[in-house]
This record gives C-alpha cells, sequence and structure tokens, in this order.
C-alpha cells in the first residue's frame, strides 16, 4: 500500500501532465489542469513550512541544551527565527511594528541586516573564484594548458582594457573569440551537456511514471 | 550490425513519416485552432519515439539480455568516500541540490540520497543532510529512514539527520559552510540544482579537505564543480546515478534507450548540418520547430 499509492498518484499525475500540454488551456479540461497542479503544488508547500519550522527548532534547541560544538550559533539561529518571525505574524493592526509592512521589525531586519549579508556572502564568491581558478589553471598538463590559455583569452577579451589590448594585436581577435571559443566550442559543449540532461531528465521522469524507478521514495 | 543498422533505421524513417504526414500539414493550414495543439505534434512523435525506445531496451533487460552500461568513476566513488568517513570516525554530508521537489534534479538527488543512506547505514557512519525547502526535508526523511530500516539499523536512524537550515540562498549556504568546518565532514555529496552558491560550498570544502562528490544538470556551474571537486557527474550522469547504482537489469535499460536516442539525435544533427551547410535546410528546421 506505502509503494502502490504513491506510484498511482505519480503515474497518474505525469501522465495527465504530459498530456496537458499538447491541448489548448481555453478549449479543453485537460490543457487546464496544468496551471492547477502548480496551484496545489504552492498549497502544499505553504503548509510544510510548519516542518521545516519544526525541524529548524528541533536540531538548534538540541544543539544548544547540549552544549555541543558551535552551540552559540544555533542559539544565534533559533533568537533570530523568532525574532524575524513572531512580530511579522502578529496583525499590524496591534503596532505599525508588527506585520511586514515597511517600518516593522521585519522589514526593518530585512532591509538592514538580512539583504547586506546575503550580498556580503555573494560578494565572497570573488574570491572563492580566484581561489578555484589559481588550482584549476596551473599547466600541470596538455589539457590544463589549453584550459589555461583559452580562459586567459577570454577573461582578456571580457574586461574593456584587455580588449583594448587583443585589438592592437589584431583589430578583429575579439570577435574572433567569440565566433570560435564563446560561440562555437564553448557553445557546442554546453548543448552536449544540455541535450544529455535533457534527455536523461526525460528518461527519469517516464521511469518515474511508469513505477519503474522507485528510489526517490527510498524502494528498489 | 546489419541488425543494429535496422534497430536505428527503422524509428528514423517512422519519425520522418509521421512529421511529412503531420507537421507539414498543419503549417499549411496557417494555425487553425483546435482542441489539440497540432503544432506540437513533432513534440509528441519525439514522445512517443523515446518512450518506445526506453521502453523496449527495459523489455530486452527484463528478459535477460546484458546490457553494457559504461563506468561512471564519480559514482564509483560515493563507496568509497563513505568508506573514507567511516575509518576517520568522521560525517558524510549530503546536499541535495537548492530546488523544490518539483524539479527533476532534486529528485534523483533524493534518489541518491536513498542509495548513501544506505551504504552509510551499513558502516554506520554519520550523515548528515541540510535542505532548503520543508518538502525536500519531507522527502529525505522518508528516503534515508526506509534506507535505514532495510539495512536493518533502524537503531541508527535519527530524525535530524535530514535537517531544515534556512529557505534562503545564502543563509543556507552559510550554515552549510559553517557546518563544514566545525564538523569537518570527510566526504561531501553535492547533488541535484546548484547555482551561485555552488562555488561557495565546494571551495569550503576543499579547504576543509573532504574528499568531494558532485553531480549537476546546469552547465554553467559544472566548471565550478570540476576546479574544486575530486569527481564530478556531469548533466545526464546524475540521472543515470540511481540506476547505475541499482545494478538492476530493469533500469539499466531505462540508460540504454537513452542512449539510442542519442544516437538518433547524432544522426538528425548531422544531416541538418550538411543540408543547412548547402543552403536547402529551412524544410528541415521547420519539421523541428516547436510553437
Amino acid at each position: 500500500m506505502r509503494t502502490t499509492v504513491p506510484v498511482v498518484i505519480a503515474f497518474l499525475s505525469g501522465l495527465v501532465l504530459a498530456v496537458s500540454i499538447f491541448f489548448r488551456p481555453d478549449k479543453t479540461i485537460i490543457g487546464q489542469i496544468e496551471p492547477e497542479i502548480l496551484v496545489w503544488v504552492t498549497i502544499v508547500g505553504g503548509f510544510t513550512l510548519f516542518l521545516g519550522a519544526v525541524s529548524i527548532t528541533r536540531v538548534n534547541f538540541n544543539t544548544v541544551r547540549r552544549r555541543k560544538k558551535g552551540w552559540g550559533y544555533s542559539l544565534l539561529t533559533l533568537i533570530s527565527v523568532f525574532v524575524m518571525a513572531l512580530p511579522s505574524l502578529l496583525p499590524s493592526s496591534w503596532s505599525p511594528l508588527f506585520g511586514d509592512a515597511e517600518g516593522s521589525i521585519y522589514d526593518w531586519l530585512f532591509q538592514y541586516l538580512d539583504k547586506p549579508m546575503m550580498a556580503t556572502m555573494f560578494g565572497i564568491l570573488a574570491f572563492y573564484i580566484a581561489s578555484a581558478a589559481y588550482r584549476a589553471f596551473r599547466a600541470r598538463s596538455a589539457e590544463a594548458t589549453i584550459l589555461l590559455l583559452t580562459a586567459t583569452l577570454v577573461m582578456l577579451w571580457r574586461v574593456p582594457m584587455g580588449e583594448a589590448f587583443l585589438r592592437s594585436i589584431h583589430v578583429a581577435l575579439p570577435e574572433l573569440i567569440n565566433t570560435y571559443v564563446m560561440n562555437g566550442v564553448n557553445m557546442a559543449v554546453q548543448r552536449g551537456i544540455i541535450i544529455g540532461a535533457a534527455l536523461g531528465a526525460a528518461s527519469m521522469s517516464l521511469r518515474i511514471i511508469l513505477g519503474i524507478e522507485r528510489t526517490y521514495m527510498g524502494k528498489g | 550490425m546489419l541488425k543494429n543498422f535496422k534497430i536505428i533505421l527503422i524509428p528514423i524513417t517512422v519519425f520522418f513519416l509521421f512529421l511529412f504526414l503531420t507537421v507539414e500539414p498543419v503549417l499549411a493550414q496557417g494555425g487553425e485552432e483546435s482542441a489539440f495543439r497540432l503544432e506540437r505534434i513533432n513534440a509528441l512523435v519525439f514522445v512517443l519515439v523515446f518512450s518506445a525506445a526506453v521502453l523496449l531496451y527495459t523489455r530486452w533487460a527484463k528478459q535477460g539480455k546484458t546490457l553494457f552500461v559504461r563506468k561512471i568513476p564519480g559514482i564509483d566513488a560515493v563507496e568509497e568516500a563513505v568508506g573514507r568517513a567511516t575509518e576517520m570516525g568522521k560525517p558524510v554530508l549530503f546536499i541535495p541540490g537548492l530546488q523544490e521537489l518539483d524539479d527533476i534534479e532534486t529528485i534523483a538527488a533524493i534518489s541518491i540520497l536513498g542509495r548513501v543512506a544506505k551504504i552509510t547505514a551499513q558502516y554506520e557512519t554519520p550523515l548528515l543532510v541540510p535542505v532548503r525547502y520543508p518538502l525536500v526535508l519531507a522527502a529525505g526523511q522518508e528516503v534515508v529512514e526506509q534506507a535505514y530500516t532495510e539495512m536493518g539499523k533502524r537503531d541508527f536512524y535519527n530524525r535530524d539527520i535530514v535537517r531544515y537550515v534556512a529557505g534562503e540562498q545564502m543563509a543556507f549556504t552559510s550554515t552549510v559552510n559553517g557546518m563544514m568546518m566545525r564538523e569537518r565532514p570527510a566526504a561531501n555529496i553535492f547533488m541535484g540544482a546548484f547555482f551561485a552558491e555552488a562555488l561557495l560550498l565546494a571551495e569550503t570544502g576543499n579547504a576543509a579537505g573532504s574528499i568531494q562528490i558532485a553531480g549537476t544538470a546546469r552547465p554553467e556551474q559544472l566548471p565550478f564543480f570540476i576546479a574544486a571537486c575530486d569527481y564530478t557527474l556531469m548533466g545526464e550522469e546524475l540521472y543515470a546515478a540511481s540506476s547505475y547504482l541499482s545494478k538492476e537489469p530493469l533500469m539499466l535499460g531505462g540508460l540504454k534507450g537513452q542512449d539510442f536516442i542519442k544516437v538518433i539525435i547524432i544522426i538528425l544533427i548531422l544531416i541538418g548540418v550538411i543540408l543547412v551547410s548547402f543552403d536547402v535546410g529551412d524544410w528541415y528546421y521547420k519539421l523541428f520547430k516547436m510553437a
């Protein structure tokens, strides 16, 4: 029963959604099913948010209670979750600090703490790219050397000063890099990967719809 | 050889016959609307041919025909990575991507998680699975619990193995990075859909000295994983991983069907290249254009 019911649901949902793209939504009921099911997914997702809140509270509360390594971070997480969530759940008619409108506690925390922290994390990416590039571009083999040379050319072409330098060598050099490296070799490889991935996704979907693949339920 | 040639030629002939009989008359009608989207008939033909190929190979596999599947080092390395974690007495960190459960990459990742959980259960190695969405949390907990139960290690299962850490992309990343630096997992496995955080996660794992296996179908993130991880599953390998790990002939049949369609696509691309090179490819292009 625990296996059969999900397999039947997966079969019916997959089949209906696959068939619905071949019918016009304004002329048939089956064509309207896809947007309808997406609404259901959103509703189910909303309910499961409670599961997430329970999980984050339990894991961090246990870490704090048992004084595990890094318990201070868990305490900070718990405080952040509740300080951010509780005032936003209270009605704004009680106080302008409640709710999620401009000037509320939630809005203040989001604008002046959350957003800058997210931007900082994103900004750190530049340093990570530098360290990864250093490792990847070391000319240890013929392939790595080709990668190093190609990457150097592309990086030069992408910055105005580098482009000016390339143009001083030959006026058409930046266009040649664009045509042969980016729109040629690079795009061909990317498309190869995309076609393979799309077929893999389609094959896996088919296996799930037909009940051949049940590993996503922990079976098989 | 002749038999293989026939296997390839027959579906191609059927494919083209369908296209000529259906697409051209529809295009000539000038888009007269019916309930059925006739302009998508080429996609329907492709779906039917693709499904037929997958089912045919699955049937052959069921009948006991030996199917060769090439070795995928990244997937073979999963067991080695868990073994290393067991020897070191450190946990295995598994991240099933940063997309919702309705994304096929996440479903593939959850399938792989089931296999990894079986290995960690067998060796009694701690497993950590931080997730970004509550639906993925529910699915992940179910799969991991099932894996531990199947391996007879139900006592080692803990509901907090799969844990929700944050809904925001960078909040999730900073939490997991902190986890990597504090817990120092012996192995990090990144499977599924990743975005800007791919390199942040993989570089931190690299700095923490973990063996790293990544798999994603997003070409824009692959270079980052290749630079920072020990093994990377590219595109279709991610979807093949669960079948490959299961070693079940029935599931391997699906992979062979997929490979067969790839051969057809390569032939179709070559025909297109030749036709376009001689400037007579307009009709051919229209056959594949989907509205």
